[in-house]
């Protein structure tokens, strides 16, 4: 079973004659084991892609089904109980809450599904461990670099062992070389066979340790495979 | 969730302390408020409740409240004594006089000549003298927050002489009584030298202080009373219920008091709802977060009746507190002698002041409810 398969995404926004489509039927596939990155110049529509992919946005047309699920003929609750259970997500800015540690940062997303504090923050810290941040689990957001935020925020888009992950720019607030050490974590951590991750970037640094990349314009799909895609399309 | 709902509130320590002193606020001011305007009001009751051994208090028709009536003919004493199921009935006098006090000032007081063989009418708790001590020619006794207005400054009390309209009155005695809601200065005195110190015309009895015979219930009797004589009598708790409401239909303290009961509601709302909307709006990001990630609407208004009802608790808690301190502080002092906090005032208090943080918490989360988690994408 592929673990993303859309067909036909239409998405605009607006009304009337200051309407403006976005996406103009896409169709795709995306299997388990795959890191995919989403590439294309702003404006291209990859980020209102990722947000369809990730049930957070309804199309105006077209199916979504994540490891088989229609996800937008779930009702909004349902939806959110999906998303809670399914996929992992990973913001640009991090979008950690300022009060808590590291760990109940991380810890949210079990907590939110029902599991108990202790149990959540245990689990939290032995997922930072594991991404080298296990002396800051009681640590303040503030209290972190840039680097290390997004090591919590990816601890935390990991916790409850998702089976997509979906990653907004994760390099985006940080130099060559530390993006570039995220997205080779990305790739440790990650990447497992019964599970796909497909992450927004612009940056070609790290093209080299994506297993398919795909390439947006204007809404549409101009490129899918496993090399770079037209410099035109990165601009 | 309900932790991570509390740190979210208590990380932001301005956001959480502005909110804790705006409930706080609130609270105190609402509560205080109406707990000096129930104390008050409540003072219109006292003049009777000074007076236990009388259930039944008998007056003109027309009477209105106790600083409200028109003197009766002493014939009337006897018609009320002959009414079945009446156990006795005594003369009581109310009226107004002036005093030169020491210093050369004048003083109102109000002089009340109570019945002369039984001394019904005098207050129970003397502070100094004695009951009997009133039977001297121009003895009288003086409520203590009276005689210090009238005699500031220290030295001995008992025997303190004054001019009464024009007559030399003695201070046989000092009573702690509860001041009424005039707080004027009271003499008590017997009945037939309240008559010499208050001079008038023909009537002068201004009630007929009456007790109800054992097995006879004191509100039957009083309609006996009214039946037999064409007078009015009153219950004791119906006649001090009828002052009050007298006190709340003919002042503007009702209403200047729920001015200042609606402003502290309105402070508390705005205070808390803006401090609120605040720190829901600060949280806006981290809120659509959790939304993106799975945190379902009816998750966040939970959080948010959490922060709502952790921070009423304590505002609430805070404002009560300070609200009992305030009475128990100054219910000694002559301006409030007597108060007391209400309980129910606090639970009404403590129920408004939680409804207005929830309510305002609600409208606070609308905006988090309506939020599109997509928009922590863009």
């Amino acid at each position: 079973m592929s673990a993303v398969e859309i067909f036909g995404i239409v998405k605009g926004f607006g009304t009337g004659e200051a309407r403006v489509q976005v996406l103009h039927g896409i169709d795709l596939a995306v299997e388990p084991g795959q890191l995919t990155y989403l590439v294309g110049e702003s404006g291209s529509g990859k980020t209102t892609l990722i947000s369809i992919i990730a049930g957070i946005l309804r199309p105006d047309a077209g199916r979504v089904l994540l490891f088989g699920t229609d996800v937008h003929a779930l009702p909004d609750r349902d939806l959110a109980l999906f998303r809670l259970a399914t996929i992992g997500f990973i913001f640009q800015q991090y979008n950690l809450i300022p009060t808590l540690t590291a760990a109940e940062n991380a810890a949210v997303p079990l907590v939110a599904a029902g599991v108990p504090r202790a149990e959540a923050i245990a689990r939290a810290e032995a997922v930072l461990e594991r991404l080298g941040l296990g002396a800051m689990a009681r640590r303040l957001p503030r209290q972190l670099s840039g680097g290390q935020q997004q090591r919590v925020a990816i601890a935390r888009a990991l916790v409850h062992a998702p089976r997509l992950v979906v990653c907004d720019e994760p390099t985006a607030a940080l130099d060559a070389a530390s993006g570039r050490r995220v997205m080779e974590l990305l790739r440790e951590v990650a990447l497992e066979p019964q599970r796909a991750v497909i992450i927004v970037t612009h940056d070609n640094r790290v093209f080299g340790l994506a297993d398919r990349i795909i390439g947006m314009e204007d809404g549409r799909i101009l490129h899918d495979g496993t090399t770079m895609p037209p410099e035109e399309l990165l601009a | 969730m309900w932790w991570i709902a509390l740190r979210m509130l208590t990380g932001d320590r301005v956001k959480y302390l502005g909110l804790l002193f705006g409930i706080g606020f609130s609270t105190l001011l609402i509560a205080q408020q109406a707990t000096l305007f129930v104390n008050l009001v409540g003072r219109a009751g006292n003049a009777v409740w000074a007076v236990p051994e009388a259930d039944i208090w008998v007056m003109d028709a027309k009477a209105v409240a106790v600083d409200g009536t028109l003197p009766l003919p002493d014939t009337d004493l006897a018609r009320v004594r002959g009414v079945p199921g009446v156990l006795w009935a005594v003369p009581h006098l109310r009226e107004g006089g002036s005093v030169r006090t020491p210093e050369g000032k004048l003083e109102r007081v109000s002089v009340i000549g109570v019945d002369d063989a039984s001394l019904i009418g005098v207050p129970a708790r003397f502070l100094e003298g004695s009951r009997e001590a009133l039977r001297a020619p121009g003895a009288i006794v003086v409520d203590e927050i009276g005689f210090r207005r009238i005699f500031p400054g220290k030295g001995a009390r008992l025997g303190r002489e004054l001019e009464l309209n024009d007559r030399r009155a003695v201070v046989a005695g000092i009573v702690d009584v509860d001041p009424t809601f005039t707080s004027g200065v009271l003499f008590y005195t017997r009945y037939a030298q309240a008559l010499e110190f208050v001079p008038g015309t023909r009537n002068r009895m201004s009630f007929i202080l009456a007790r109800a015979a054992p097995g006879e219930d004191p509100r039957e009797v009083a309609r006996r009373i009214e039946a037999a004589t064409g007078l009015k009598a009153r219950e004791r708790t119906d006649w001090v219920g009828d002052n009050i409401d007298y006190v709340i239909a003919f002042t503007g303290i009702p209403f200047n008091f729920g001015i200042t009961v609606a402003l502290g509601f309105v402070v508390g709302v705005a205070i808390v709802g803006l401090t609120f909307s605040l720190f829901i709006r600060d949280n806006l990001r981290q809120f659509g977060a959790l939304k993106a990630i799975g945190v379902t609407n009816g998750q966040i208004r939970v959080m948010v009746l959490v922060q709502s009802a952790w921070i009423a608790l304590i505002g609430i808690a805070i404002g009560t507190g300070l609200a009992v301190v305030f009475i128990e502080s100054f219910n000694n002092t002559d301006q409030f002698k007597g108060f007391f906090q209400p309980w129910q005032i606090l639970a009404g208090t403590a129920l408004v002041v939680a409804l207005m943080v929830v309510a305002t918490g609600m409208l606070a989360i609308r905006g988090v409810l309506r939020l599109d988690p997509a928009e922590v994408f863009r």
